[in-house]
């Protein structure tokens, strides 16, 4: 009988060969316990966490935590159903509303994950003949919500302007036209060129979808994103969201002025055939959401950190995913896949932890330490961190 | 030539500068397993193909696309 299951068979040797090295395993790894949005317990080691996306540091802020423990009390653990059946409770429109205050627009719909919120949408909005015409570093839910659907896919190489242009040109006349970009991409942690491509998109009559999940809460003067910070907010039609990295919690979300939009909530199915997020998680988010709108201090202290980061780590001899920092995550480019789990481990050993990112996840086949970092870094914690990356880095030979 | 000929001919000059291996190749040559390319390589590829022929090749009709010979029909009934 034919094994299933033989098509896993050379990532399951590859796998066994990268533990055979004796490194930790790197997609395995147990938090023990969580002391703060920086640090936590691994293996018993107190350990700074530079992988979190947890970029405004919101996981134990007290009132988010006051407000979770107060819906949990009052409307229980679960909602067992659909947002369209029994699953809307006054915390659900109540975080929809915070998102549209936070965001300045008319509707905005809260999905169970933010890997939900792209399937959905993307599947939905974009039918049959019409065209996606999307970056090709775009997330696998970006990828995943484009399977789904049954519009025809156009990829164009990754932030390049005329690519881009070139194919809404060639998109045949009358067909409707998506193009779905992201702010921040969170492999290298560049930012996308959005105030040329919205402008070309606009040009060309196509709608105008953006990914803003690893900006959101600190890019763009109230935090609103990369489209906020360009200038291009309001020629934007879909904005989608998650709750799992700023925000601190779990969810994802969509927000429009498009005057339809409610339609959406009957007709996306990944919003329709799923149970909503637990009333504690809806008042954590819309509690985070609301505070997030006066954390300028934080966003600057964040930018310091990453600029920090950046110049220390390329001062130490370590080649970066960016020439300038962009963002919260900076990508340390490691040569290969041993390398970089022997680096992942040795910096776990001095008491961090980072993403080790690989392809498929990655661009061009690279293996990636993806560093995040928090508004709640002090700038000792930073100086540690590069204290840890100069000693595990010449233990590995990746600098010298 | 015919219009199908030159569409082949312009084809096999554009694999050429992605063909790492050097293989001789025909139009039952086959792009993943025969050419070996990744997706960035397809990517790269496409986007020269796209821009010789004035076509969209999306990800949906390149997923029906296994050979030289068939990218060369389907740029046939694009152009047509």
């Amino acid at each position: 009988m034919n094994d299933l299951f033989s098509k896993f068979d050379p990532l399951i040797e590859q796998r066994e060969a990268l533990l055979n090295t004796g490194v930790t395993d790197p997609f395995n790894l147990v938090m023990e316990r969580v002391e703060s949005p920086t640090v936590a317990i691994c293996n018993g080691r107190r350990t700074i966490l530079l992988g979190t996306y947890n970029y405004m540091g919101m996981t134990f802020d007290p009132d988010v935590i006051a407000a979770g423990k107060k819906a949990l009390d009052e409307f229980g653990s679960g909602t067992t159903g659909s947002r369209v059946l029994n699953g809307t409770y006054g915390g659900h429109k109540a975080v929809e509303q915070a998102l549209k205050d936070f965001f300045a627009v008319d509707h905005a719909m809260v999905f169970s994950t933010g890997y939900q919120a792209n399937l959905g949408i993307i599947s939905t909005i974009a039918g049959k003949d019409d065209y996606i015409i999307l970056d090709i570093d775009s997330h696998a839910s970006i990828y995943d919500g484009c399977a789904m659907g049954n519009a025809q896919i156009v990829p164009f190489r990754h932030n390049d302007i005329e690519a881009l242009e070139k194919r809404l040109k060639r998109v045949p006349e009358g067909a409707g036209k998506l193009v779905v970009l992201e702010g921040v991409y969170s492999m290298l942690g560049d930012i996308a060129p959005l105030k040329e491509m919205v402008a070309v998109s606009k040009a060309n009559g196509a709608t105008v979808l953006v990914d803003e999940a690893h900006s959101m809460g600190f890019i763009g003067e109230h935090g609103r994103g990369v489209a906020e910070a360009q200038g291009v907010i309001g020629d934007v039609d879909f904005i989608i969201g998650t709750f799992s990295k700023s925000v601190g919690t779990v969810g994802g979300f969509c927000v429009s002025n498009h005057p339809k939009f409610e339609i959406l909530r009957l007709v996306c199915r990944p919003y329709v055939f799923t149970a909503s997020l637990p009333p504690s998680v809806v008042a954590t988010a819309a509690t985070s959401i609301r505070k997030l709108m006066d954390s300028a201090d934080k966003r600057a202290h964040l930018w310091e950190n990453s600029k920090r980061l950046h110049a220390g780590l390329r001062q130490l001899g370590f080649k970066l995913g960016t020439d300038e920092p962009q963002s919260a995550i900076i990508a340390v480019i490691m040569p290969d896949l041993e390398t970089g789990a022997a680096m992942w481990d040795a910096l776990l050993n001095e008491g961090l932890y980072v993403n080790l990112a690989r392809p498929p996840a990655t661009p061009a086949g690279m293996t990636l330490l993806r560093c995040s970092l928090c508004a709640l870094h002090t700038e000792e914690q930073v100086g540690e961190i590069l204290g840890m990356f100069a000693a595990a880095g010449r233990a590995t030979g990746c600098i010298s | 030539m015919s219009d199908r000929q030159q569409s082949l001919a312009k084809v096999l000059e554009l694999v050429e500068p992605f063909n790492k291996k050097g293989i001789a190749v025909s139009e039952s040559t086959r792009f993943a397993q025969d050419l070996e390319w990744d997706s960035l390589t397809v990517l790269d590829f496409v986007a020269n193909i796209e821009d010789e022929f004035d076509v969209i090749i999306s990800m949906n009709m390149q997923a029906e696309i296994e050979t030289v010979g068939q990218l060369v029909d389907t740029l046939g009934r694009l152009n047509a």
